[in-house]
Parts: C-alpha cells; structure tokens; sequence
C-alpha cells in the first residue's frame, strides 16, 4: 500500500471547490494520488463524484482551489499532452449505435493520436482484452448491456494510460465479467497505473483499492486506507462461536457482548478488546469453531454517511432533493 | 488538423451509412432532370426548355429544399452527442472543441455538397448535351456554387442550434422554425414591408434587408444574370440595384463563416 508517496504525486486536487449557480457540488476537497495508486471514490448519487472526475479531467473548471495531473492544471491549455495519457469510462455512455464496436474503438484510438492501420490493430487487441472480439463486426445497437460496459472499459484502455478513471466500472457486468474486471485493475496497477474508481460500495471492490474517498453533498467525509478509516470509525467485531450452546450468558468477562439478545454466539466486540477477548473464548472446551469478521467497507461506509448527516440535517433534505 | 480528419470521416461515413448522400443526391437528380424536362409543361411544352427558365425553377425549389435537408443531417449534431454521454467523452480527449466542430462540418459539409455537386451536375450535363451551348456550364458552375454556399451555411446554422438546447427534440423544433423563418416568413414580412409602408423603403433598403436571410441571397446570386420576364415580385426591383455577384458571393460565404464563429464561441462557453 502506497501511503505517503516520495514522489510528485499523478493527482493533486488541494482545496478543491465547485459551485454552480444552485448548487455547492464539491467544496474543500484535499487529495493527493501516486503513481500506481488505486482510489475508491464512494458516495450516493449527486455526492459531487463525477464533478470530480470532470475536475480532474479538465472538462470543468474549479471554482477555488488547485487542480493539478501529471504536473499541469488539466483545462489549460498545457494539458494537451497528457490527455493522451488519461483513460475516462463516463457513466451511462452509449456508443454510437449504428458503428460496429470495431468501427467505434478505432475511431477513439485515431481520436488519441493513432494512426489508422495501428488503431486498428491497437482496437482489436483491447476488445480481444475485454472479452468483445467475437462481436467487433456487429453494430454496437445489438450488444447487450454487459458488452456496452465493455466495450466503454476497452475505449479506456486505449493507449496505455498513466491514469484511468472509471465512473461505476462495473454496472451491467456479471459476476465473472467483474471479476475479469478487478484483475485488469490489478495488472494496470502493478503496471504503474493510477486508477480512481467511482462507485456505490460494492462487494469486493475493497481487495482492490488502496484508499477510499467518501463524499456526501460535496463534501469529503473521510479519507485513508479501509484499516485507517476502520480504526478512525471504531466499529465493532463481530465474533462467531459454535459450540459453546449458550454458555456464554453466564460469563460475566462476555456477557456484555451479546448485544443480540436471541443469539447467544454473536459477540460484538471493539477492536481493542479482540485479542482479550479471544483468548478467553479459546479457554473453553467445548468450542468447536470461531470466525472473526472486521467491518467492511459497505458498514465503515454507512457509518461516515450516518454521522455527517446526524451532524447536518439539513444537508440530508438538500441531498433528497438532489437525487 | 489529423484530429479534425478524423472526425470528418466519421461524420462522412455517418453520412454514407444512413443513406443520407445517395438521398439527397437522388432528389436533386430527379427534381432537376425533371425541370430541366418538363419546366415548361404549364406553358404546353415538353422537352429542354429555355435555360433561364430552368435556373429560375430550379432556384425557386432548391431555396426550399437544401436549407430543410442541410437543417435535418445536423440538427443533432452535438445535442445528440451530448444526449448519448459521448460529447463529454470526446472532450476528454486530446481534441479542441474548434477541432471537433470544424471535423463536423467538414465531413456533414462534405455530404452535402457532394450531393449538390452530382444531383445538380447531372442536369446540367443533360442540357448541355442538348443545347450544345458553353453557357449552360458557367450558369450551372453559379448555381451548383452558391447551392453549396447555401447547404454550408443552414449546417452552419443547424449546428448553432445544436449547441444552443440540451435535448434533440427542442433542437428538431427550433430547427423547423429557423426554415419557415428563412423560407417563408422573411419573404413575406419583406412584401408586406413594401407593400404596407409607401415610400418608406427604397431599392436600396430592400436589397440591404435580403442580404440578412442567405435564401434570398442565394435567389439574388441566381435569378440577377437571367431574362427577368422569368421573375417577378420583390425579386425583381432587388435585382435592378445592382450588387455585383462577386459581392452576393462573399455575403453568402459571410453567411457561412459567421455562424461557424459564433457556434465555435458557443461550444467553447458551454459546460457539460
């Protein structure tokens, strides 16, 4: 995990703002992202994410506050370069209908400096990448939705970016296309690739992301590796025992635990009392199995969310409103 | 200008996939032929005709059609796109927004004055069989020119209301209304400007007021160089003050490069 990258990092974004005439859509944002990064960006819709990728991007100007990729504010015109250099999967894109999906990564691929035989050769080896060959000569109308969101995620591919940035990469795929698709990221990223995947929480997204980012109603909640935030959250553990059959009730040590009145092998225990309070369940007999599990991202991610808004009511009706 | 090529050949091969250049080519094959042949008929004669005539009647019907046809390939241009998800993609790559617009309209332009060129060309290689006579080619050169200018300027037009609303079906109906505004209503506010208001309009003033709707330069370039016994209305006293053709000519070229400004300055201040 890169923590505190040495170098100049790829990202940038220091005291990042953005406001549109009637809404605030991101304000005091601070991140830095290194090469060879992959970054969560979590949060419900209108939570200000994709106004970020379109920061980062260039496509928008902020408002206050520093942009800066690879060096340069990304909507000047020195940016030029890089843009090359950046993969972007927009959310909801549909391809033109009537091209074949061949026809169409070619043209984004001669739209990103290549000439025409080698964007080509480059748009077959990225659908063969994502699993479309078999279709690259029928018209895009007739994939299906899965094919679309690959075909979205080979156009980002296209060559070889330093930075990719995929808004809900994973939409429409089927368990196994994901899976395919965590492992692409997981190569890009030994590569050297910089990844910032935007998405609701989804199972099996935290193995693969460095850091996560969570924004509500444009603001940053909380930002860190998923240990740093579980830490920071302090939520419980949940124990599972079997075996014990209930005996547990007349521990006293354990007894405040069982905050599940039905269920007499569920602890729920604070990360500091964990280790104690294993050796103490190991100290019986009868038990027969134990299974230990941290928070996960989905619970880490309902906890920032519910306390911004118990902290800001307001906020929580303008957010109503936005989604 | 690799990226404006591009662009260009996408919108040309667009272009050539929805059978909008062998369309357009065909109506302005069968209506030209078609004058050319039977122009005359009302007055009882089939066969070629007089070549004002045929200038004159083609003029008066390709000043209808080839604002509608150029309005509708682009009307959706960039609304589409941005319907789509596509436009915001595209700006996210190593491409200018004048690159963009400019590839589009080099390769929608490129349909239709294709068209024009064939559709047009293929009557006036019909009547200069017949007639044997080298007028024919430097009056259709005219026609088939400002035709083109014409076609290049309502694209021009299209796209500035493309860049203008944020849905296609707006954009259909704002284009609808930019043709009968051009079309119809100018040409009929200028008569009634004539006719209600004695002696509040010269000459003068009435042609300066047709250099504001590009039909009815496009009408001017034509009808100026023929027998004006084939034309009649506010055409004709506009065509006895006399404006050069070289001057039509750059009005209507005006006409083209000024909309392409300004639809370029709008692109480049809209946000996505």
């Amino acid at each position: 995990m890169t923590k505190t990258p040495q170098k100049t990092p790829l990202v940038k974004l220091t005291n990042v703002g953005k406001k549109y005439p009637k809404l605030t859509a991101l304000s005091a944002v601070d991140m830095q992202l290194a090469q060879g990064e992959v970054l969560g960006l979590f949060g419900h819709n209108g939570a200000g994410k994709t106004t970020m990728m379109k920061l980062i991007l260039g496509v928008i100007s902020p408002s206050h506050g520093n942009v800066e990729v690879m060096g340069v504010a990304p909507d000047s015109k020195e940016a030029w370069h890089m843009r090359a250099k950046i993969g972007y999967l927009p959310e909801n894109v549909s391809f033109y209908e009537q091209l074949t999906g061949l026809e169409v990564l070619s043209y984004f691929a001669k739209l990103k400096g290549y000439s025409n035989q080698q964007a080509q050769k480059h748009a077959i080896a990225l659908l063969e990448q994502v699993g479309v060959a078999h279709a690259m000569k029928r018209q895009v109308k007739t994939y299906s939705k899965g094919m679309r969101q690959r075909l979205g995620l080979a156009q980002a591919f296209i060559g070889h970016p330093a930075l990719l940035l995929l808004d809900e990469p994973t939409v429409g795929l089927d368990p196994i296309a994901t899976a395919d698709f965590y492992k692409t990221v997981d190569a890009l990223k030994s590569q050297g690739t910089s990844v910032i995947l935007c998405s609701h929480v989804l199972p099996g997204v935290e193995q693969h992301i460095d850091r996560a980012m969570i924004l509500s109603s444009g603001k940053m909640l909380a930002m860190g590796s998923l240990q740093e935030l579980r830490e920071a959250a302090d939520l419980p553990v949940a124990i599972k025992v079997k075996g014990l059959n209930g005996s547990l009730r007349n521990d006293s040590h354990l007894v405040k635990y069982l905050l599940d009145e039905k269920n007499g092998d569920l602890l729920t225990v604070p990360e500091q009392d964990k280790l104690t309070t294993l050796r103490q369940l190991l100290s019986y007999e009868s038990i027969k199995d134990v299974s230990i599990d941290s928070a996960n991202l989905d619970q880490v991610y309902q906890y920032y969310l519910s306390r911004h808004l118990s902290s800001n009511p307001p906020e929580n009706k303008k957010l109503k409103e936005q989604s | 200008m690799k990226q404006i090529l591009a662009v260009a050949s996408k919108e040309f091969h667009d272009g050539l996939r929805n059978r909008w250049l062998i369309s357009i080519t065909i109506i302005f094959a069968i209506l030209s032929i078609g004058l050319t042949y039977f122009g005359a008929a009302a007055s009882g004669a089939v066969g070629v005709t007089s070549l004002s005539t045929t200038v004159a009647s083609l003029a008066s019907l390709a000043v209808f059609l080839i604002p509608l046809i150029a309005l509708l390939l682009s009307y959706d241009s960039f609304v589409g796109e941005q319907e789509s998800g596509t436009l915001l993609l595209l700006l996210t790559y190593p491409l200018s927004k004048s690159q963009l617009l400019l590839g589009k309209f080099l390769g929608q332009g490129g349909i239709i004055t294709l068209a024009t060129i064939l559709g047009f060309g293929a009557s006036a290689v019909i009547l200069y069989l017949q007639l044997n006579d080298i007028a024919v080619l430097s009056v259709f050169a005219t026609f088939i020119t400002s035709a083109v200018l014409l076609g290049l300027s309502f694209t021009a037009i299209a796209y500035l209301i493309s860049l203008s609303v944020s849905e296609k079906s707006k954009a259909a109906g704002f284009a609808l209304i930019t043709w009968f505004f051009f079309a119809l209503v100018f040409d009929l506010a200028l008569l009634a400007l004539l006719v209600g208001i004695e002696q509040g309009i010269s000459q003068q003033g009435l042609t300066q007021l047709m250099m504001l709707n590009p039909a009815d330069i496009f009408r001017l370039v034509n009808l100026a160089g023929l027998d004006s016994s084939d034309i009649n209305g506010a055409l004709a006293i506009a065509i006895k003050s006399s404006l050069s053709q070289g001057q039509l000519f750059s009005i209507l070229l005006a006409w083209v490069v000024l909309p392409i400004a300004t639809a370029i300055f709008i692109f480049k201040k809209k946000s996505l």
